[in-house]
């Protein structure tokens, strides 16, 4: 992966970095020693690695500010974190980069149950968001496989989505204001707990710009009420073409499940294995999940089952309990750990229109044979959303520059087909090279604008989203 | 009235323009600005429609009627309600989809489903150097690239002329029911509303009329689902009293008087204010208006003021947003903070450096 050169003149002056830090931040803020920023040299893409010039860990607005000032005055990089979770590199350092790690950050600020909206500071993680309000009702509904230990700052980074959000959306839907500081060390207010923020959607493009146009240090959250009662069913087909098909029934006939999860043969034995979540043996597994009281899921179960069925099902079989449950998702959620113990992978994350879902499962099985890897697929199907995990091994010399090629074709197969390269994770620096295939130069330009403005000097988090080549002239400043 | 028949001949009208250009799809939500009127009526159809994807791709130009018509073939519909503004604005003509993009319009149903940006997954638009661009697609989950579909929405026009957009939409409503309260105060009707609104019910609409004395919480769902939640509604709505319930053919009048705001027919300028809903009386109050209508909880007021009232100047303080939907005047668009002006006014220059876009956020 290539990485721009660092700034020999940022590295050169480290010691003066240190020390007008030290002027802003308590000295345990302040994390400069070698041995000790290798904590911060990658994210949850650990196949790449570059210790930063040094990390900081504000615990105020205030001195996220006067880090980005003085930063921005002595044009070093800053490369925002949250909990480092990114699949994508999104929190990947560069040699002359400062780490601006948001994990002291973690307070409520403020709950309203009437106007069902949560404030916080943004190092706060996902699941702790929610843990805030469940003992009265109150959920956070995005509901990323990391919630647990994810931070509300990347999330709103990289517009994080979860398993449930074909029902309640994804980040950019649930957050109403934020906090930012701009590189320079502005602060900006932008919404608030009102609905639509009202002018330029700022709101919405700083929601997924990972961490490039500034840094998020409280965030407005809309919360919701608990459902009443969930409960799964699993379906499992002996074709993958039909399990897709009964996918686009389900959603035609007006019911609308809060989440529709698919797993193939290689990922279901893999997980059954590991969670003994009482999987059936079969090509395509379906988890469809119904919200409501007792007689509301019977309802919308029984439609679904009646659909289910014209699809001629091997198996057919509806939760009987919270503990059935709970470990039918236990086992869909452990789905990458899973796949970990096994053996190395790659997890993608392109988005496909659900009608593609035959023909794009058909060329991963095409392309896994050509380049000799084992791809399963978990995914969440009602939204088209797909995790081929690739399967290699670290230790053979060429393979994971074989899974990242083998990676690389599905993604452009996503595309192809009208789809995206990341529906989820973000683009980091694991799909930097490949936003070419989805965006003509005029569709970058008009991005790269948005960071101009906010950003005038590319300071935050270099060498991420766009390949190196196109942002090339405006790096050079 | 420049006419362009494809999305091409937008661009080279765009590039070749010498002024201001004043942009509309059916004119239907606002007065056009001063320069050279560009019509997107020639770049109309719905150019992808898969109900088994919850996906839609219209023209800009397309009439809302003929893709609510499309989807209601298919038992869907936009999430997000869009209010039809020609009889509160005395207007003709059609309301575009685009139209409906550039304004951000979202009705009742916004409180439940997101409004109109929310629903959007992908654009594509002449910017004002006359470049097409296109962001985020057909899918609805997308994370790839900055999220211009959201910016783009609700901007106006004054970043670019819209000339496709793609929306999630979602099955219709096989029922639909509504609760009536009545005699409420507005402070009782705000806690009301958002007793129900937190109930684990999906409470898809909630509006209150202080003139008619009456306040309204929507279900809609399956037939069971329905009757069932209607009924633990009542329930939760019993200390502010007893709730009427509504067949569907009166649930459909109530929600389309308060889409469309009937409530501020009548002389004198009429207001949207985006407020945190449990402001909405504070908001009542202050402002003295001839008439008044909460939707999305209280989240939304509208006010009827006699002409030039400075209605900013009566609520200075409350946290949110004032916007002058009809009247006469500069000062219809809320005021900025200065470092999110700075922002506004740098995004605009990037995206239309000549300034020809602009007619749209001036008028």
């Amino acid at each position: 992966m290539e990485m721009p050169k660092p700034d020999p003149f940022v590295l050169d002056r480290k010691a003066e970095l240190i020390s007008r830090l030290l002027t802003v931040l308590p000295e345990d803020a302040v994390i400069s020693d070698v041995e000790e920023t290798r904590a911060y040299e990658c994210d949850a893409l650990t196949a790449y690695r570059c210790p930063p010039l040094a990390a900081v860990l504000p615990r105020s607005t205030q001195e996220v500010s006067d880090v980005l000032r003085i930063c921005h005055e002595m044009d070093v990089p800053v490369v925002p974190r949250g909990s480092g979770t990114s699949l994508a590199g999104g929190a990947l350092p560069t040699a002359d980069s400062v780490i601006l790690g948001v994990s002291r950050l973690t307070d409520v600020l403020e709950t309203d149950y009437d106007d069902r909206i949560i404030r916080v500071q943004t190092g706060r993680t996902n699941l702790s968001v929610t843990g805030a309000v469940e003992a009265d009702g109150f959920f956070y509904a995005p509901d990323p496989s990391s919630q647990l230990a994810c931070a509300i700052a990347g999330n709103i980074a990289m517009n994080s989505g979860g398993a449930h959000c074909l029902k309640y959306g994804v980040t950019t839907n649930n957050l109403l204001g934020v906090t930012l500081v701009q590189m320079d060390g502005t602060v900006v207010e932008i919404g608030g707990a009102h609905m639509d923020a009202g002018g330029l959607d700022l709101l919405g493009v700083i929601c997924g710009s990972e961490g490039q146009l500034g840094i998020v240090t409280e965030a407005t959250l809309r919360i919701l009420p608990k459902p009443e009662g969930a409960r799964p069913v699993l379906i499992g087909y002996d074709s993958l073409e039909v399990a897709g098909a009964c996918v686009a029934d389900i959603i035609k006939a007006g019911v609308l499940p809060v989440a529709i999860e698919f797993m193939d043969r290689i990922i279901i034995r893999i997980v059954e294995d590991y969670a003994k979540a009482g999987y059936p043996d079969c090509e395509a597994l379906l988890i469809v999940e119904v919200e409501g009281s007792e007689d509301e899921i019977e309802e919308q179960l029984a439609l679904i089952e009646e659909i289910a069925r014209r699809h001629d099902p091997v198996e057919l079989r509806r939760s009987q309990g919270e503990d059935e449950s709970a470990k039918i998702w236990l086992g869909r959620k452990s789905a990458f750990g899973a796949t970990g113990r096994i053996s190395d992978y790659m997890c993608l994350d392109g988005t496909i229109p659900v009608s593609e879902l035959p023909r794009v499962l058909g060329g991963i099985d095409r392309l896994s044979k050509e380049y000799g890897l084992a791809v399963g697929n978990v995914f969440h199907a009602g939204d088209g959303n797909m995790h081929p995990l690739i399967m290699y091994d670290a230790n053979t010399p060429g393979q994971l520059e074989t899974c990242e090629a083998l990676g690389a074709e599905i993604l452009k197969l996503c595309v192809e087909v009208g789809g995206c390269l990341t529906g989820e994770h973000g683009v980091g620096i694991e799909k930097r090279d490949l936003m070419t295939h989805q965006f003509a130069p005029e569709d970058m330009e008009a991005q790269m604008r948005v960071k101009d403005v906010l950003d005038p000097k590319w300071l935050l988090n270099p060498a991420k989203v766009f390949p190196l080549s196109v942002t090339q002239e405006r790096r050079a400043g | 009235m420049l006419r362009p028949e494809s999305e091409q001949q937008m661009a080279e009208i765009v590039r070749g323009a010498n002024g201001p250009l004043s942009l509309r799809g059916g004119a239907t939500r606002h007065v056009p600005g001063a320069g050279e009127a560009v019509t997107t009526a020639g770049l109309t159809g719905i150019t992808l429609y898969e109900p088994g994807a919850l996906t839609l791709v219209a023209r800009a130009g397309t009439p809302m009627a003929e893709i609510e018509a499309a989807l209601a073939a298919e038992n869907q519909r936009l999430p997000f309600e869009p209010m039809d503004h020609r009889l509160l604005l005395g207007t003709e003509g059609v309301p575009t989809i685009g139209g409906a993009v550039a304004m951000n319009v979202s009705g009742p149903r916004r409180v439940q489903a997101g409004a109109c940006r929310d629903s959007l997954i992908g654009v594509r638009f002449v910017d004002g150097t006359g470049a097409i661009v296109k962001n985020g697609g057909r899918v609805m989950k997308n994370v790839t690239g900055y999220d211009l579909v959201k910016l783009l929405a609700g901007s106006l026009g004054t970043l670019g002329v819209l000339t496709e957009v793609s929306f999630k939409v979602l099955p219709a409503a096989a029922m639909q029911a509504t609760l009536v309260l009545d005699g409420l105060s507005v402070e009782d009707a705000v806690r009301a509303m958002a007793a129900g609104l937190s109930s684990p019910f999906e409470v898809t609409g909630a509006a209150h009329d202080p003139a008619a004395g009456k306040t309204w919480l929507r279900i809609e769902g399956l037939e069971g689902s329905v009757d069932y939640r209607a009924g633990e509604l009542a329930r939760v709505l019993a200390p502010f009293g007893a709730a009427e319930r509504l067949d569907p053919n009166e649930s459909d009048t109530v929600w389309r008087a308060v889409r469309d705001a009937e409530a501020m027919l009548g002389e004198g300028d009429v207001w949207r204010v985006h407020v945190r809903a449990s402001h909405a009386p504070q908001v009542v109050a202050r402002a003295q208006a001839q008439a008044a209508l909460l939707d999305w909880g209280g989240g939304l007021v509208w006010l009827r003021l006699p002409a030039g009232t400075d209605l900013r100047a009566r609520l200075d303080g409350v946290p949110g947003h004032a916007t002058r939907v009809r009247g006469q005047g500069p000062g219809a668009l809320p005021p900025e903070a200065p470092a999110l002006a700075a922002l506004t006014q740098g995004i605009r220059a990037k995206f239309d450096p000549r300034g020809i876009l602009s007619g749209a956020a001036e008028a």
